[in-house]
């Protein structure tokens, strides 16, 4: 069970929020770039073990978006939204 | 290699079972082999037993960071099943399943295969357009299933609560061949066997790094030192996203952990699987009389091999639902793998980007009862260096063509 901090309701609950997935790639724009580089972009997200940064979504409390570093296999969060802003 | 027979027990009971051998040897790992599997799951095992058996390549080691089926492969709850939806899955799945009914005899082990018969309950009127659709796919197939109605499920499964307060039981799709087997025998049954064709199984080493040359494989660096191959295949699960960054490619992969627990053994009181897709819960009985409960994965990646506890609490509650009857029951372990899953839900045999390296992956929550066919397939794939019938569907490509094998509805529950 994660403790996730928001940085507007402090340390909250994992049930209170929904995983966005890990931080991939900037979208790119399809026409530009090749074929290969668009799906990769489709279909490719990080998945290390070890440190990752993903996006999570406070859905059960105040609805912001926010980024955290987390470590796959410990679970520690290394990063919080407030430390790095 | 001495068979296992009833002879074989007389005499060892005879001679207070002082003449069993080992099932495998532990040898330690020779410069150089024709072709080197790493990861020794069922996976990695059934395809170096099929390299050996089906196509005459015995010089093969199987190499293991821990012990053979330690990872997902001794931490599954056994549904095997071939009730998928699309073609290329239902032949890949139902060829495991047939294995399965003669295993035993033909690895001279018994891997407890039951075909007690697997029903996915539908709780909604959705699932009961889906369900049929499956049945009617699956006899297209030659996959022998049927939609049943609830007195037929209530007579299958006396335990079941048939007008649950959220979700009544409104039929079920049955699957009579299905059933379950017993994980650990399924890898040392295939184990036993590679050994006896001369193979090496190489436990406690770690691949740490894939050696290329030229864009082709050319051996892996273990924590046992350098090997050689120019024909490697990597069936690692969860761990696949790891291994392919070393050899220098990535995968549609994500790792993620699932959780099954059980509980104290009762007396026999089911003898089929039940599998609850709308409320999250799958149950079966083992021989030894404990419930085996298929739990969730987790809503976020990692490689814990441990899963959140509320999960726990979702898919127990959802069973008490299904079978009141189970809910004084005390529940003795707990554990978790992890499982590497597809954007669609299906698996990955594939030859990738290295040349001479091939990958099988993406079982995601559901690859026991793919063992035998997987292998199968995967054998066939190295061995001519070009996918199988059976796998071609499975390729890497699919990604980039936008083939997806769209299974998502048939793995709704994590089995
Ligand atoms: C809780 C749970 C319940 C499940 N229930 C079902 C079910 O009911 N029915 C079903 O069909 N499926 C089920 N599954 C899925 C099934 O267990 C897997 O799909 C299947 O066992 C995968 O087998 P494998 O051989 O690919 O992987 P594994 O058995 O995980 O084997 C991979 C091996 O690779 C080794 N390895 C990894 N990295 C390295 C390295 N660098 N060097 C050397 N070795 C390495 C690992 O140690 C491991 O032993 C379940 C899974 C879980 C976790
Ligand atoms: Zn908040």
């Amino acid at each position: 069970m994660l403790l996730i901090n928001c940085p507007f309701c402090k340390e909250r609950n994992e049930t209170e929020f929904v995983y966005g997935g890990p931080v991939g790639v900037d979208r790119p724009d399809p026409n530009a770039v090749a074929d290969q580089e668009w799906v990769d972009f489709l279909t490719l997200v990080p998945n290390p073990t070890g440190p990752v940064f993903e996006k999570w979504w406070h859905a059960r409390g105040c609805g912001e978006w926010f980024v955290i570093c987390r470590d796959t296999v410990t679970h520690e969060i290394l990063e919080s939204p407030d430390e790095k802003s | 290699m001495r068979k296992y027979s009833v002879a074989a027990i007389v005499r060892e009971a005879l001679r207070y079972n002082a003449g069993w051998e080992r099932a495998w040897r532990s040898p330690e790992p020779k410069k150089q082999y024709d072709a080197v599997i790493i990861g020794a799951g069922g996976h990695g095992l059934a395809t170096a037993y099929y390299l050996g058996k089906n196509h005459g390549i015995k010089n093969v080691a199987i190499i293991e960071k821990g012990w053979l089926g330690g990872g997902n492969t001794g931490r599954n709850t056994t549904i095997i099943r071939s009730n998928y939806l699309q073609d290329s899955s239902a032949a890949i799945y139902e060829k495991a399943r047939s294995l399965y009914e003669t295993l035993s005899q033909e690895l001279n082990y018994n891997v407890m295969f039951s075909p007690r018969g697997v029903m996915m309950l539908a709780q909604t009127e959705h699932e009961i357009r889906g369900y049929r659709r499956t049945a009617h796919a699956n006899n297209l197939q030659g996959v022998e299933t049927e939609f049943i109605d609830p007195k037929t499920v209530k007579k299958l499964c006396p335990i079941i609560e048939l007008s649950g307060p959220r979700f009544p039981v409104l039929g079920a799709l049955w699957q009579p061949r299905g059933g379950t087997a017993r994980h650990d025998a399924v890898a040392w049954g295939y184990a036993r066997a590679c050994s006896d064709m001369g193979m090496d199984i190489i436990q406690k080493c770690e691949v740490t790094d894939i050696l290329k040359s030229n864009g082709k494989v050319v051996g892996v660096e273990t924590t046992k030192g350098v090997i050689k191959t120019h024909n490697l295949g990597i069936i690692v699960a969860g761990n696949s996203s790891i291994l392919a960054e070393k050899a220098g490619f990535r995968l549609p992969i994500e790792s993620v952990s699932l959780q099954a627990l059980v509980s104290e053994p009762v007396k026999p009181c089911m003898d089929v699987v039940v599998m609850a897709n709308t409320v999250h819960g799958y149950m079966s009985q083992s021989d030894k009389g404990e419930m085996v409960i298929g739990g969730g994965t987790d809503g976020f990646n990692n490689y814990t091999q441990r899963g959140s506890f509320h999960h726990i609490e979702e898919t127990v509650r959802a069973l008490i639902e299904t079978f009141p009857i189970i809910s004084r029951l005390k529940m003795l372990r707990q554990w978790g793998g992890v499982v590497d899953v597809t954007g669609d839900r299906s698996p990955i045999i594939s030859k990738t980007p290295l040349e001479g390296c091939f990958i099988n992956c993406g079982w995601g929550t559901g690859g026991f009862k793919a063992i035998p066919g997987s292998g199968w397939a995967m054998a066939e794939t190295m061995a001519n260096g070009s996918p199988s019938q059976l796998a071609s569907a499975f390729s890497l490509d699919r990604f980039r063509e936008g083939r997806f094998i769209d299974e998502s509805v048939a793995a709704g529950v994590a089995h």
